[in-house]
């Protein structure tokens, strides 16, 4: 049964804003992520040219090789505007935090096998610093690309990024070893397993064009990185160590899960557009492809010993499979 | 068993490890080529280590804080709105605050937003970076859940519907627009210092608290709510600008005149942006929380005085313009308002003239000036508005070449003459309110020609809504403004018999009558 509640009803003029009405073609409600992102950005007459960047406007189509009718099909399928964004990770902090408190009441961090340890160390407490590399090119794109569509995700991508910086270091912190988080700094910066992706993280933070930074960092980097170690090392600690690293790796899992539905909706988008963007999509992506498996093949190796390369390629289907599904031939 | 001991980290080193620990000096990159912005502006840093981190935040409190904060705003539009909140404001001229408001305040917001991603990329030090991004994805929420709380007006009334076209067309808008065009076209510490300190600490106050205060005086619970919630997102904003200028003053002794410099301007073109704030508490807020003087002494000499004695031991003195705006406080109000109500038909909000009782308020609040200069142009108006004879001024406006206000404040000492300063630059003579305005010009005069005003763009053939030929034997340029703003009549002109004045009447009726 439900109840007849009564509250007064005065009929509106309007349903929303003028630029919401023309772009859905009919003045009708619009979601507090349209309201928050569509047509917002200054577009015109602008009063003066940045005095770091005479040659462009404030905002700048020209940013970018990548050509676009409208700026905002770059939407994000989350539909993540400030609040929805930060009500969403503060969930996932929330349970990732509840995960790192449970595993230092009961010891299980600090009890974790020496031997997973040391992979933990080697291998996934460098990545603070590669999280930290995403950040720094995640502010890029906020700051250098156009629409608000593409420049809030980006930014929220770039707190994310501080996040997982963040909760990287934590479980350094956790598993007590604050020592193995400066010798991780110090093998990022000089063990030669690490420059490879080093040189190609600094390469990207000269990237001139935003729009290829993207596809280079969020996509191919990320796209790879992400499943060769939250999944496939995760899978095979968990397996000779028990749960415990799943738990203290929850946030990253999470988020890649979640990110990739938004980094792909924007290439499916751009590649939609036009086929001189497919092409060129097409072109960043294999090279971005490449240059990331040559620099994390010697991680892989790292990781997985002799299976290393087997297990790189596998992340590499499952790269390619998605820039299929986003329209895109590689 | 592992017998090693654990160590305990202290907050301040936990922080360091969570942010400037993780930054590392490229090598495969110069530096200066992956932060290239960092030098140009002539300012010396030699440590960014030095940074003192103003607050420290991680991510996971970060997202915890504001998402309460979230839960509980969104719950109060939700209910607010739900409730016809809008029919218990105390009465319809509010309104046109919030028309003020939602075009004047959230694109700011957003140039904010994009300006601090793009100081958080430039910065070398990780300190300063991660205060800066945080601060832009506040910006981000700022004008989000500006937009948000005004949107439910946006169904019942006039002349908000069109606020991001707006935004770049609008003449009275270009003063903000030029504001923040003009500090995000800057360096990376200019912006520092013209948003992070002199507009987010020196200035912050008299745009926030009034139109807060007022919201919260004139039954607005949304805005208010709104305000209230970005209340403790200011507070970070407000330290990271100071902490920025303290910054820069002790890293090298070179920096101080290129720091004072910019306090000047953009103390000025801050004061200059605030004058409609001020004409807003004094003319628009039915319910008054205290007058735009008042505010002035409060939050910009006494408190501001507070800021610069502190100051005082780097060698950083008083803004230039200190002096001219404690003068200033006691016309530019008057002056906004007689204004936008001689221009009734380019304002997508209304104007009137004040009730009797309220004209006695101004004479309390102003007993130097109102009664001699403005009580007296406004009882003019207010006789002819009777008459059927109501003031319009349709020309097109002088404006100042920096700041982009239509000239009409006085000149200093003299109440009864304009101001008027001009220049000539490369043959061409161009035209300022003040004093301050014409030096920001003669110090960047290549930047400074291209200002973007209207009323001489207009003439250009350069305002003009789509599919305008004005290569046309009839073209007359500037005919076509109201369609080239997309402004709605109804919403322009007296609030007096205006379709809000009606409708909200009507619709508290059928609230509150059976």
């Amino acid at each position: 049964m439900s109840m007849d509640l009564r509250t007064i009803t005065i009929q509106p003029l309007r349903q929303t804003f003028g630029h919401l009405a023309r772009r859905m073609g009919a003045d009708k409600p619009a979601s507090r992520y349209m309201e928050a992102t569509m047509d917002l950005q200054p577009v015109e007459n602008y009063h003066y040219r940045p005095t770091w960047d005479p040659s462009h406007d404030i905002f700048d189509p020209q940013r970018s090789r990548i050509t676009m009718k409208d700026w905002y099909a770059l939407k994000d399928p989350r539909q993540f505007f400030y609040g929805a964004w930060t009500l969403a990770r503060g969930r996932m902090q929330e349970t990732a935090s509840a995960d790192f408190d449970m595993a230092d009441e009961l010891g299980l961090a600090t009890g974790y096998p020496g031997e997973g340890k040391k992979v933990v160390n080697e291998v996934l407490l460098p990545l603070r610093h590669v999280a930290w590399g995403s950040n720094i090119n995640n502010s890029y794109i906020a700051a250098y690309s156009y629409g608000i569509a593409i420049s809030q995700a980006t930014a929220y991508a770039c707190m994310d990024q501080l996040g997982i910086a963040q909760f990287i270091t934590r479980l350094g912190i956790s598993l007590d070893e604050i020592d193995a988080l400066a010798e991780a700094k110090q093998a990022w910066l000089k063990a030669p397993v690490w420059q490879g992706l080093r040189h190609y993280i600094e390469d990207q933070m000269v990237m001139d064009d935003w729009f290829e930074l993207f596809v280079a960092q969020n996509f191919a980097l990320e796209g790879l990185l992400y499943p060769l170690i939250y999944d496939k090392l995760n899978d095979r600690l968990n397996a000779a160590h028990g749960p415990v690293l799943t738990m203290l790796t929850r946030f990253q899992r999470e988020w890649f899960a979640e990110n990739v539905k938004w980094v792909d909706a924007v290439l499916k988008a751009a590649a939609a557009d036009n086929p001189a963007n497919k092409a060129l999509l097409a072109e960043w992506i294999a090279a971005a492809r490449q240059r990331s498996v040559e620099v994390l093949a010697p991680v892989a190796e790292l990781a997985f010993g002799t299976e290393g390369a087997a297990v790189l390629d596998e992340v590499v289907q499952q790269l390619n499979a998605r820039a299929a599904k986003a329209g895109i031939p590689v | 068993m592992d017998m090693k001991v654990s160590k305990k980290l202290g907050l301040k080193e936990r922080y360091t490890m969570m942010t400037r620990d993780l930054a590392w000096d490229t090598t495969f990159q110069p530096m200066d080529k992956v932060f290239p912005q960092v030098g140009y502006e002539g300012i010396k840093i030699h440590d960014w280590d030095q940074w003192e981190d103003p607050f420290r935040l991680t991510m996971d409190a970060y997202w915890k804080y504001q998402a309460e904060k979230e839960r509980k705003l969104y719950a109060i539009l939700d209910a607010f709105n739900q409730n016809n909140g809008h029919l218990s404001v105390t009465d319809a001229r509010y309104m046109n605050v919030l028309k003020l408001f939602l075009g004047s305040t959230p694109p700011l917001e957003l140039m904010a937003a994009r300006g601090f991603s793009m100081v958080a990329r430039q910065m070398v030090g990780a300190g300063p970076r991660v205060a800066c991004m945080m601060q832009s994805v506040d910006e981000y929420r700022h004008f989000q859940t500006q937009i948000h709380s005004i949107s439910n007006y946006n169904r019942f009334y006039n002349g908000m519907d069109e606020f991001a076209h707006q935004q770049s067309r609008m003449w009275y808008l270009a003063d903000g627009k030029s504001f923040f065009d003009d500090a995000i076209t800057a360096g990376p510490f200019e912006f520092m210092v013209a948003i992070g300190f002199a507009f987010e600490y020196v200035l912050t106050n008299i745009l926030f608290v009034p139109f807060i205060s007022g919201a919260a005086y004139n039954g607005d619970m949304a805005a208010m709510t709104v305000g209230f919630s970005a209340q403790s997102d200011e507070a970070r904003h407000m330290t990271l600008g100071l902490e920025c200028i303290k910054f820069m003053l002790e890293q090298d002794p070179d920096n101080l005149p290129i720091v004072q410099r910019w306090i000047d301007k953009w103390t000025w073109r801050g004061t200059r942006k605030l004058a409609s704030v001020g004409m807003m508490m004094d003319y628009m807020l039915p319910k008054r929380i205290m007058s735009f003087k008042e505010a002035w002494e409060i939050y910009f000499e006494q408190n501001g005085s507070a800021l610069f004695n502190d100051l005082a031991r780097y060698g950083v003195k008083v803004p230039k313009c200190f002096a001219q705006t404690i003068e200033e406080k006691e016309h530019i109000t008057h002056q906004s308002w007689i204004g936008f109500y001689m221009k009734p038909d380019a304002c997508p909000f209304h104007t009137w003239i004040p009730a009797p009782d309220e004209l006695d308020w101004l004479s309390e609040k102003y007993p130097n000036t109102f009664d001699k200069y403005y009580r007296p142009v406004l009882e003019h108006f207010d006789r002819q508005e009777k008459a059927g004879n109501r003031f319009n001024n349709k020309t097109q406006p002088m404006n100042c070449q920096v700041c982009v206000s239509t000239i009409k404040f006085n000149e200093p000492g003299d109440p009864m003459e304009m101001c008027f300063r001009e220049t000539v630059y490369k043959g061409e003579k161009f035209h300022f309110c003040s004093d301050h305005c014409k030096e920001i010009f003669e110090d960047e005069p290549e930047k400074y020609v291209q200002t973007f005003i209207s009323s001489h763009a207009a003439l250009q053939g350069k305002c003009e809504p789509d599919g305008t030929d004005v290569n046309a034997h009839d073209y007359r340029p500037g005919a076509r403004m109201h369609a080239y703003w997309r402004m709605d009549k109804r919403a322009a002109g007296d609030f007096n018999g205006s379709e809000d004045q009606k409708n909200f009447a009507q619709w508290r009726d059928q609230a509150t009558k059976n």
